[in-house]
């Protein structure tokens, strides 16, 4: 059964592993195999055969031993912003190349204790800022240089961003399963281009604890795999209290999130803002409107009702998550001074001088660009009228949530206004990426749990349906996800060549 | 509202980022052309409305947690200080600050 492993989900995958029909050494190996013939997508920035195949043993014996955990033996590959004292971390910037972490973030040790193998780090835009995975500033795997990763729909295109090269890699089949972070719909949006399933939790829920942070109110780590039922499994595995480690982590029980899965949709509200699916000059494209439609349509076969709901702030919430997202970044990578890790410059005439020279060389132009927005808007005399002003309206956006929420169980609309965009096509316009956030963005202020789910194609390019649920509604969101691929067959789509 | 030259060069100076002058322009376009989306928020009418911190405040209340005051990390200063671009008999190496 070996040449077909990489059409196993992570289900099916430990199925095969418990039963001994596979070992986790003949697995890892595989999927190694099948990511060095596709190193032209610009996946993977970090590989270690040896790491790997000594993790794939380890899982093998607990499996000889009867005693493994339930995903003893499943590859997985890691966003390259968790920090892994396996292999090393550079969240994509140059800033971090070269870095070995002395500790396992908490995402990575969790998912080692439920038995997963690493396979390797994958792509993602430097320091998690980007829409594109074109903001690299590190060589891929089988690269001599920095490269933007590649969508396996279509190679012109972006796989979406920023756990690009997650989406990627699950899409082509190199991994079965992958971790992502979300901090303003990066889990979302690369599920979407790449026509994957993946989905970010309450903030709160996945411990913070060794992901290099972005913006500490925003970043969450979650799955991204190709079903609803994997990322269930996944996310059972990697959420759950860390107190210790993480000073926002909630104080909440891990929970099995596969519990409701196949639970009757008979009756379900499903709240669509109209908002969402507004066209026109920077609104939906049609092609992405016909899918959500159809799947909306869809829903009401497996019983569900479509509610008309309005999230009335949709818009600010791109000024709103630009000036706080900048905020916290500028905060959190002032920690980057050329003292205690990272890159430093070689010529400098005191430590002021060090300090500058080292974050221009370190940094990239997005990186830069946030820095000093965050910068600026915490400035004296400026803090009121936009960081102030900002978190408030975060509150009133937060709050429109609640009001949606006593209409409907749960929201339903495109997580992208269009389908993946080429390499290139924005230019060196910022503003036309964030624009290009706007319905990813708000479920994120709100700090509340979303999914992208595959729902048809516009032009042979996947398009993801956005569902939002409640605070801790996870079970909720992923059953209603379920039984929607229960009913339809566009995420076991595969990409030609792969 | 709109930032000039000598503003991108103070917040820059409040960043530690050295930017070349070709940057600096560049980087002067960008973010005006950024704050050309915030103005709508600034129009927002926020009174009475407390800041949203950590977003599950919104539904209840958040206090961050604060541990015992106790030693719980190991010392393992070798590991540490193993990615330091500049360490000395276990202590990080910077330029001169006091003359």
């Amino acid at each position: 059964m070996t040449q077909d492993l990489h059409q196993l989900g992570v289900a099916e995958l430990a199925a095969a592993l418990a039963a001994r029909q596979v070992s986790a050494v003949e697995t890892a190996q595989h999927f190694l195999g099948r990511i060095g013939q596709h190193a032209e997508l610009g996946a993977f920035v970090a590989l270690d055969e040896a790491a790997t195949l000594a993790q794939a043993r380890a899982a093998d014996a607990l499996i000889a031993a009867g005693n493994a955990p339930a995903l003893a033996g499943v590859p997985l590959a890691h966003k390259d912003i968790f920090v892994t004292t396996d292999f090393p971390t550079t969240a994509g910037s140059r800033m971090l190349a070269g870095y070995r972490s002395p500790f396992d973030a908490t995402v990575v040790r969790k998912l080692g204790e439920a038995g997963m193998v690493t396979l390797g780090k994958l792509s993602c835009d430097e320091f998690a800022m980007g829409s594109a995975n074109a903001n690299v500033a590190v060589p891929a795997v089988g690269h001599s240089a920095a490269t933007p990763v590649r969508n396996p729909w279509d190679t012109a295109r972006v796989p979406g961003g920023s756990s690009g090269g997650s989406a990627a890699a699950v899409a082509a089949r190199l991994a079965p399963a992958a971790t992502g972070t979300d901090t303003g719909g990066s889990i979302r949006q690369p599920a979407s281009f790449c026509g994957i399933t993946g989905i970010k939790p309450t903030y709160g829920r996945a411990s913070r604890y060794g992901m290099v942070a972005f913006a500490s109110s925003l970043d969450q780590a979650g799955p991204m795999a190709r079903s609803a039922r994997d990322c269930a499994l996944l996310l059972s595995a990697l959420c759950g209290p860390d107190p210790d480690r993480d000073s926002t982590s909630l104080d909440k029980p891990a929970e099995d999130f596969s519990r409701a899965l196949d639970g009757s949709l008979e009756g379900l509200r499903i709240g669509v803002p109209k908002e969402f699916l507004e066209s026109g000059s920077g609104g939906v494209a049609p092609g992405v409107r016909a899918a959500v439609d159809a799947a909306l349509a869809e829903y009401e076969k497996l019983g569900a009702r479509r509610v008309a709901i309005t999230l009335p702030r949709t818009e600010l919430s791109i000024p709103v998550y630009y000036i706080l997202a900048a905020a916290e970044a500028s905060s959190n990578l002032s920690r980057f001074d050329g003292v205690k890790f990272g890159h430093r410059a070689k010529d400098y005439r005191d430590l002021a001088e060090m300090y500058a020279r080292t974050r221009a060389e370190g940094f990239g132009d997005e990186v830069k660009r946030r820095i000093m927005i965050g910068t600026y808007v915490l400035s004296h005399g400026y803090y009121d009228a936009y960081y102030l002003q900002a978190q408030k309206v975060r509150r009133m956006i937060a709050d429109d949530f609640q009001q949606a929420f006593a209409q409907c169980d749960v929201i339903a609309g495109p997580v992208a206004p269009t389908p993946a965009w080429k390499i290139g096509e924005h230019g060196d316009d910022p503003v036309a990426d964030y624009l290009a956030d706007i319905f990813t963005l708000p479920a994120s202020l709100a700090g509340l749990p979303g999914m992208s789910v595959p729902c048809g194609f516009d032009a042979g390019l996947p398009v993801g349906l956005q569902l939002i649920g409640n605070y801790f509604a996870e079970a909720k969101l992923l059953n209603a996800a379920h039984r929607f691929q229960g009913a339809t067959d566009w995420h076991t789509r595969v990409p030609q060549g792969f | 509202m709109s930032l000039s030259s000598s503003d991108i060069a103070r917040i820059a100076s409040l960043a530690r980022l050295e930017l070349a002058p070709d940057e600096s322009e560049r980087m002067l376009t960008q973010i005006n052309g950024f704050f050309g989306l915030v103005e709508r928020m600034s129009a927002v009418s926020t009174e009475g409305i407390a800041p949203l911190a950590h977003p599950v405040a919104t539904i209840e209340d958040i206090t961050l947690r604060l541990r015992d005051d106790v030693a719980s990390e190991p010392n393992r200063r070798e590991a540490n200080q193993q990615n330091a671009p500049a360490v000395e008999a276990g202590l990080f190496l910077v330029p001169k600050v006091i003359e």
